[in-house]
């Protein structure tokens, strides 16, 4: 988007719509009951993550990030999806769409408004969840293990708002709900279960040969791979136990690199979904 | 915004030469006619004749693929068309509302959204006759007090011009009535109207002209009064004779060049053209002492419709 046309943006309208959409998720206790999912599922997998090497109580943080990640690559992908599949395909099936381009605002102001609500409602859901699950972990962490935990929720609050990215591109160019309710499916199929299985199966069958050069480039097209790779690379003593993790060559677990590779993950289908609704 | 050079009676819509094609169908084809300010237009047409998509393209929601559309001198497309829209309000075929919201939250929201005084809100909802139920929630509203609350809405900024899309869908015959008054007070301002409608007879009286759309196109324009006359369409007399008047009476139609018809009940039935209604008032005056009544019922709204719509004339219909 060039100067002047931000310039042009009246960020109030932006953030009317974003308000709506932010106060709509408090409003139905869609916040409440995903950060309640969140804090449980921390707080369980904290004192019962070690069970299956019969273990029952608090383990390092390191050992239960890398337990939460499992999970939250599951769940944070669903529930951003779930959040964003019908911001736009749904209004414009209920008829309000058209209302709402008739006002005073643009379609760049309006689907960045819609994306900040919702982005505000995962975000607060996340560190609600998250965060309070630390309250009880907080006393037998070090410095150390807060800043492995944070570092997973932060990365988890990037992977929601990258998927929640994918969602609003699947409900900009989705003709009507139920197709688009298809693609975000689709979407968390490919991402969160397809993609691993299929590089695991291309290595297997080319029995690991050149996987050095591009796997880990491969790695870098899935945000669900790159905020594994941010939290489960930080401990060392785990990497052997992350299959496709542990493919990732030295220098690409720069934590600068996934970052940005995330950001670029909330950037450009938010960017292509712009530019479809233009 | 510019509101032209002359300020009153100036062009606050021009649209020529519209077209509008969805994929290989063309929707809008060619359409052209303008407005002036505190004008109130009707635009009929059967379901598909392209009024919405015509709206749909003034408010710039989507972009016709040929012609001009300029509103109070703007095009409607830009960074100026944000301030004329504005002044616009729009109330669609199908309003579709916040169901989570209640009356005077959605107006807020779209207050906030068209950067209007949020103070007037309450007195719009009164003024639409939604001033008890502004709390409530619209999930609770009937299909009417929906349709009145998106009424409100396209009130909000006390807008210039007004664009009505089917805007009596649901409501009863109060609240039309209530409806039309609030649509009256609006053009004695200088509010230019345009609404599409079905219900011809209920916007005959009411609007200054009328556009008539068919399969996209625009087959007439002009005042219901002035259509009718060039249309053609013939008046109907209907006489009822005193007993043993009747043959006195149909011989004289006949001899003025009406065709009598019989009807039920001992009536006589006669088409009139529109150049022979002198004639037939000088008959009627000499059969003044053979009649019981009569009526002569002029071609309405609908009539004329039809008759561009079909190519029929109401009087064939009836027969």
């Amino acid at each position: 988007m060039s100067r002047s046309a931000m310039s042009c943006w009246q960020w109030r309208l932006v953030v009317a719509i974003a308000a709506k959409e932010w106060r709509d998720r408090l409003r139905n206790r869609w916040v409440l009951a995903v950060a309640v999912v969140f804090g449980a599922f921390a707080l369980l997998i904290a004192y019962f993550g070690g069970a299956q090497s019969g273990v029952v109580g608090l383990r390092s943080a390191a050992a239960t990030v890398a337990s939460l990640t499992s999970l939250a690559i599951y769940l944070v992908p669903l529930i951003a999806l779930l959040l964003g599949f019908d911001a736009v395909v749904g209004e414009r099936e209920r008829g309000v769409l058209d209302l709402l381009l008739s006002q005073p605002i643009t379609r760049a102001e309006l689907l960045i408004g819609k994306y900040l609500g919702l982005a505000a409602a995962l975000s607060m859901a996340t560190l609600v969840g998250f965060g309070a699950a630390l309250i009880p972990l907080a006393p037998s962490m070090d410095g150390a293990s807060l800043v492995i935990y944070l570092r997973f929720v932060g990365s988890a609050l990037m992977l929601g708002l990258a998927f929640l990215s994918l969602a609003v591109l699947v409900s900009t160019v989705a003709r009507d709900r139920t197709r688009a309710t298809g693609a975000a499916i689709a979407l968390w199929f490919g991402f969160v279960l397809v993609f691993d299985l299929s590089l695991l199966g291309v290595l297997v069958a080319s029995a690991g040969s050149h996987a050095s050069t591009w796997a880990p480039y491969a790695l870098l097209l899935n945000p669900a791979d790159v905020f594994r790779v941010i939290n489960v690379f930080g401990a060392d003593a785990l990497r052997s136990s992350f299959g496709l993790g542990t493919l990732m060559a030295q220098g690409w677990n720069a934590p600068a690199t996934l970052y940005s590779v995330l950001l670029a993950w909330i950037a450009a289908p938010l960017g292509v979904a712009l530019w479809r609704f233009r | 915004m510019s509101t032209g050079a002359s300020g009153l009676n100036a062009a606050v819509v021009e649209i020529k030469g519209v077209v509008k094609r969805y994929g290989a169908t063309p929707v809008v084809r060619g359409i052209g006619f303008s407005c002036r300010e505190g004008e109130m237009i009707g635009l009929a047409g059967h379901n598909g004749a392209g009024k919405s998509t015509l709206f749909k393209m003034m408010l710039g929601i989507i972009a016709a693929d040929g012609g001009d559309i300029l509103l109070f001198g703007e095009p409607v497309r830009g960074r100026r068309f944000r301030e004329v829209r504005r002044a616009i309000g729009y109330l669609p075929e199908h309003v579709a509302l916040y169901d989570n919201l209640s009356g005077l939250e959605t107006l807020h929201f779209f207050t906030r959204l068209k950067s209007a005084d949020p103070s007037r809100c309450k007195s719009l909802l009164e003024r639409v006759g939604l001033g008890e139920a502004m709390h409530r929630a619209v999930r609770e509203y009937s299909k009417g007090m929906r349709q009145r609350l998106g009424f409100a809405q396209a009130l909000i900024g006390e807008p210039r011009l007004l664009l009505l899309d089917e805007p009596t869908n649901g409501l009863d015959p109060e609240a039309i009535h209530g409806f039309y008054d609030v649509l009256q007070q609006l053009r004695n301002d200088g509010t230019t109207i345009i609404l599409s409608s079905h219900l011809l007879a209920e916007i005959q009286s009411r609007v200054d002209r009328l556009v008539i759309m068919a399969s996209g196109k625009l087959v007439a324009e002009g005042t219901v009064t002035a259509l009718a006359t060039a249309s053609g369409l013939p008046a109907r007399l209907a006489v009822t004779p005193k007993e043993g008047a009747c043959d006195h009476v149909r011989g004289a139609l006949l001899a003025a060049g009406f065709v009598p018809q019989e009807a039920d009940g001992g009536a006589v039935h006669a088409v009139v053209q529109a150049h022979h209604r002198m004639t037939l008032l000088r008959v009627l005056a000499s059969l003044a002492d053979d009649l019981l009544e009569y009526t002569i019922t002029e071609p309405t709204l609908e009539d004329v419709f039809l008759s561009h719509q079909r190519g029929t004339t109401w009087v064939e219909r009836a027969a």
